[in-house]
């Protein structure tokens, strides 16, 4: 029987990685229920932070914060080509078929990561922690990288703003009520267009952030972006598809399990996590904590 | 122009198809062979996607499961050919038997999740089953089926003698393909077949004249399924091997896509696009690494210009074409 | 023929159905109406197995139904048209005909024959029937609303019901459709002896064909029996001329 000490290691590395998949998942799940589609490109948009947080740094050179405004520029940049896609390419395809609009998001990621290839080559990239948060803290007889421990603290402070901002905020109320009934709320008069560009600049903000924040982490190379979009898909699946705090939960269910799966049962690891999304779907299709759709 | 429809086309297709060796190199053959399997494989899809209204994310699994089983069979196990692909075929539609009655209980986004997570399960098992599909590394050098009654054929047909076994495999898989895609018009063109196009329009309206949409839906995706695996059990000896990325997600939105471009609403549309889509393949990765870029932008420009394909393009012109005939 | 039973169903706290009985003799015509909002649809819907009823029962045929699946329904002989248009869109009037009757004649599962010859004659005695044999090639989608309406008839005729459910059937129409409609309706129910039900927002045509009338408002009965009756009931009259006509 592994210590305790081991255990709670294990732990807190499968909170990390849930706190970045919570990032990503939400802005994916923020899409799936406003707009009712499935971004596979979200993946993509992870990736392109990942890759322009790098870029950014290599331009501002190491200096103490620029890291952070790296991050944050990356996010920005994200969320703007995110934008513009919606506005000018996926806004036509709203009447149409679902099946379009969900290749349309699977060929951004074959458009978009060969445009990240042509840009910053196949060659893994990586950035160090930044200044401050290096160096790790001794908890329990485990030790925790301080940029970890922000990551950590910062996923539920992300979820908190965020849930605070849906609740109590104008365009928080509008996002809610778009998620409900669309088509009410253009009657209304609210301008749904602009709603969903905005969610759909917001979304990728997140998922870029993740992107960028996941570097001192992970090493930045091509198929990031396939990855990651198969993880978030089961997160949002157990938590619930436009569930908000069903994401936050999913995310910790799938942290855990990968990070004491990959520990106790190296082999049916993966296995195990797509059982439990098919599980999910079979037993309860809309999550944890999700709604019925109708 | 009404002579020109009574020609049997696929019959002049398929016989062309047999001259490929004769006339082209190797690569024309193995391309053809491509081709010719992939076809097959989305044609089966289309009758979920096209005739069925149910978009599938998992095709890719069932396309596996029938390359893994033909591959195990003859090369673990010896089993002769015209065993271990029926085979394919049959262990395919058991799956889709399992995995579909869960997802048909399912609705859109969540059916096409649940086909995802189950072509996932399989991937991951294809994966990590080291001893039964040979992990990571999967199965190399799948043996060809044997081909000496050929020989003894050659000596009553000329022409049939004087090829290598690949040529041979690729005269094999066109009868066999051919035959699949004759079945498979023919389930279409069926009652059954009208049934599952209500399914397609109209689920609920259907469901009020009577029809056991589940059933159905079901019933649909098993031969769908029975025919990816069939293709598999192809691909894999094609190949000279089979990986688990055969089941991968990304090798179900390849078919689709060949699928969408070929046209989901004739019947030859996915053989179209398969053709298309391979022959394009080949030609751009000559030039450049980059060919997702050239597929995605096609895939965008399919999707806001030409949602019928390339068969709906071409039927589009064909009647803009019958109707100025007319006016004249 | 029908019989309801104490029928509720309640939507997230709100009861769009409360406690409604009532039942269809055979071979009748029978309406029911309500304002907007009523729970017309709802008991439609509780009725053909579109969804389940949080308490109460509906029994065909002395048989009990109560929330079995609609194609079960359909087989016991119970057809039911639906508000909004209900058909098949991309296919030709013929085949959407053709769909039906195949089915009710039992091909459904026939996996290898070409299907354009089937029961050709059977399906197109039925466009006539309804009057739309000279669309027949015309894909459903193209046609005009009320013929649209007579191609949901046609099919679900095409089953040969014994009871016909009919949500608001002339909804959306002109009075001239109107008016053809429901004669048309009504030569139907008559030549082949259907017992009728159907839920309707016109009274003309309501007070026209109907034997028994139920009135709903606010998912529940106030008022049930026969036209005259219903006519002079004082909450009808409250409920209506406050608000229609």
């Amino acid at each position: 029987m592994p210590d305790l000490s081991f255990v709670f290691a294990q732990s807190l590395s499968g909170l990390t990685a849930a706190m970045f998949l919570f990032l990503i998942a939400s802005g994916l799940s923020l899409i799936f229920g406003v707009l009712r589609v499935l971004n596979f490109a979200h993946g993509t948009f992870y990736m392109l932070g990942a890759y322009s947080a790098y870029q950014i740094v290599q331009w501002l050179g190491t200096g103490p914060v620029s890291f952070w405004v790296a991050a944050f520029g990356a996010a920005a940049g994200v969320a703007l080509l995110g934008g513009i896609v919606e506005r000018f390419l996926f806004q036509r395809l709203y009447g149409k078929e679902e099946l379009y609009q969900l290749l349309f998001t699977y060929a951004l990621v074959l458009v978009l990561g060969d445009v990240a290839k042509i840009i910053w080559g196949t060659q893994q990239k990586s950035l160090s922690r930044p200044p401050g948060l290096t160096g790790a803290l001794s908890l329990f007889g485990a030790t925790i990288p301080y940029y970890n421990l922000f990551i950590i603290l910062l996923g539920p402070a992300i979820a908190l703003g965020f849930w605070f901002a849906l609740q109590r905020t104008r365009a928080g109320r509008f996002i809610r009520a778009a998620a409900l009934d669309r088509e009410t709320l253009g009657a209304l008069g609210v301008n749904v267009n602009a709603l969903y560009t905005g969610v759909f600049v917001l979304a990728s903000f997140l998922g870029g952030l993740g992107g960028a924040l996941i570097t001192p982490m992970r090493a930045i190379v091509p198929g990031m972006d396939t990855e990651v979009i198969v993880e978030a898909f089961v997160v949002v699946v157990i938590g619930g598809l436009g569930s908000f705090w069903g994401t936050f939960l999913g995310a910790l269910i799938y942290g855990q399990v990968l990070s004491f799966g990959i520990l106790f049962f190296p082999r049916f690891s993966i296995f195990s996590i797509f059982a439990l999304m098919a599980a999910v779907l079979i037993i309860r299709p809309w999550g944890l904590l999700g709604k019925p759709l109708k | 122009m009404k002579t020109l429809s009574r020609v049997p086309w696929a019959l002049v297709v398929l016989v062309a198809a047999f001259f490929v060796p004769a006339a082209g190199s190797r690569y024309y053959t193995f391309l053809a062979n491509d081709v010719v399997i992939w076809a097959l494989f989305a044609t089966s899809l289309n009758l979920l996607v096209g005739y069925t209204g149910l978009v599938s994310f998992g095709h890719a699994a069932y396309f596996g499961i029938g390359a893994y089983t033909t591959g195990i069979l003859m090369k673990k196990l010896g089993v002769p050919f015209l065993l271990a692909f029926p085979a394919a075929g049959v262990a395919a539609a058991l799956f889709a038997l399992v995995f579909g009655f869960f997802c048909v209980r399912l609705t859109r986004i969540y059916f096409a999740m649940l086909t995802l997570a189950f072509a996932q399960i399989v991937w991951a098992i294809c994966f990590k089953w080291n001893e039964v599909t040979g992990g990571e590394q999967g199965m190399p050098e799948i043996p060809y089926p044997a081909f000496d009654w050929l020989e003894l054929v050659a000596a009553w047909l000329p022409f049939v003698g004087g090829y290598r076994t690949s040529e041979h495999f690729y005269f094999l898989t066109l009868v066999l393909v051919a035959g699949c895609l004759w079945l498979l018009r023919r389930v279409v063109g069926s009652p059954f077949g009208r049934m599952l196009t209500t399914i397609r329009e109209n689920p609920e309206r259907a469901e009020f004249i009577g029809v056991n949409v589940r059933r159905y839906e079901l019933a649909a995706f098993v031969v769908a399924g029975a025919f990816a695996g069939l293709a598999g059990g192809l691909f894999g000896i094609f190949n000279r091997g089979v990986f688990p990325d055969f089941a991968y997600w990304t090798k179900s939105s390849e078919v689709l896509i060949m699928t969408l471009l070929g046209g989901m609403g004739t019947f030859i549309g996915p053989a179209l696009g398969a053709l298309v889509l391979i022959w394009l393949n080949q030609q751009i990765v000559s030039y450049t690494q980059y060919w997702p870029l050239i597929l995605g932008t096609i895939l965008i420009v399919l999707l806001f210009v030409f949602p019928g394909g390339i068969a709906g393009a071409l039927e589009s012109a064909a009647r803009r074409f019958r109707r100025r005939r007319q006016v004249a | 023929m029908l019989e309801v039973r104490d029928l509720r169903k309640s939507f997230d706290g709100f009861q769009a159905v409360g406690g409604v009985s009532f039942s269809v003799p055979r071979g009748s015509i029978s309406a029911i109406i309500g304002p907007n909002g009523a729970g017309k649809t709802t008991l439609f819907n509780l009725i053909t197995g579109h969804l389940r009823p949080d308490a109460g029962s509906v029994s065909f045929k002395n048989r009990e139904v109560t929330g079995i699946a609609p194609h079960d329904l359909c087989r016991l002989g119970m057809g039911r048209s639906f508000q909004r248009t209900n058909i098949f869109p991309r296919l030709t009037v013929f085949q959407n005909f053709q769909a039906a009757v195949l089915w009710h004649r039992g091909c459904g599962w026939n996996l290898l024959a070409p299907v354009d010859r089937f029961y050709r004659d059977e399906t197109e005695a039925l466009l006539d029937s309804v009057g739309l044999l000279d669309k027949a090639g015309e894909v459903a989608g193209f046609l005009s609303h009320g013929n649209q309406k007579q191609l949901e008839l046609g099919i679900t005729l095409a089953l040969e019901p014994e009871i016909l459910l009919l949500d608001e059937p002339t909804a959306g129409m002109s009075a001239q459709e109107t008016r053809e409609s429901i004669r048309l309706i009504e030569r139907i129910a008559r030549e082949r002896g259907l017992t009728l039900l159907f839920t309707e927002h016109d009274m003309e045509v309501v007070f026209a064909i109907a034997h028994r009338i139920t009135v709903l408002h606010q998912g529940e009965v106030i008022a049930d029996g026969a036209p005259e009756e219903v006519r002079r009931h004082p909450e009808v009259r409250r409920v209506y001329l406050g608000e229609r006509r």
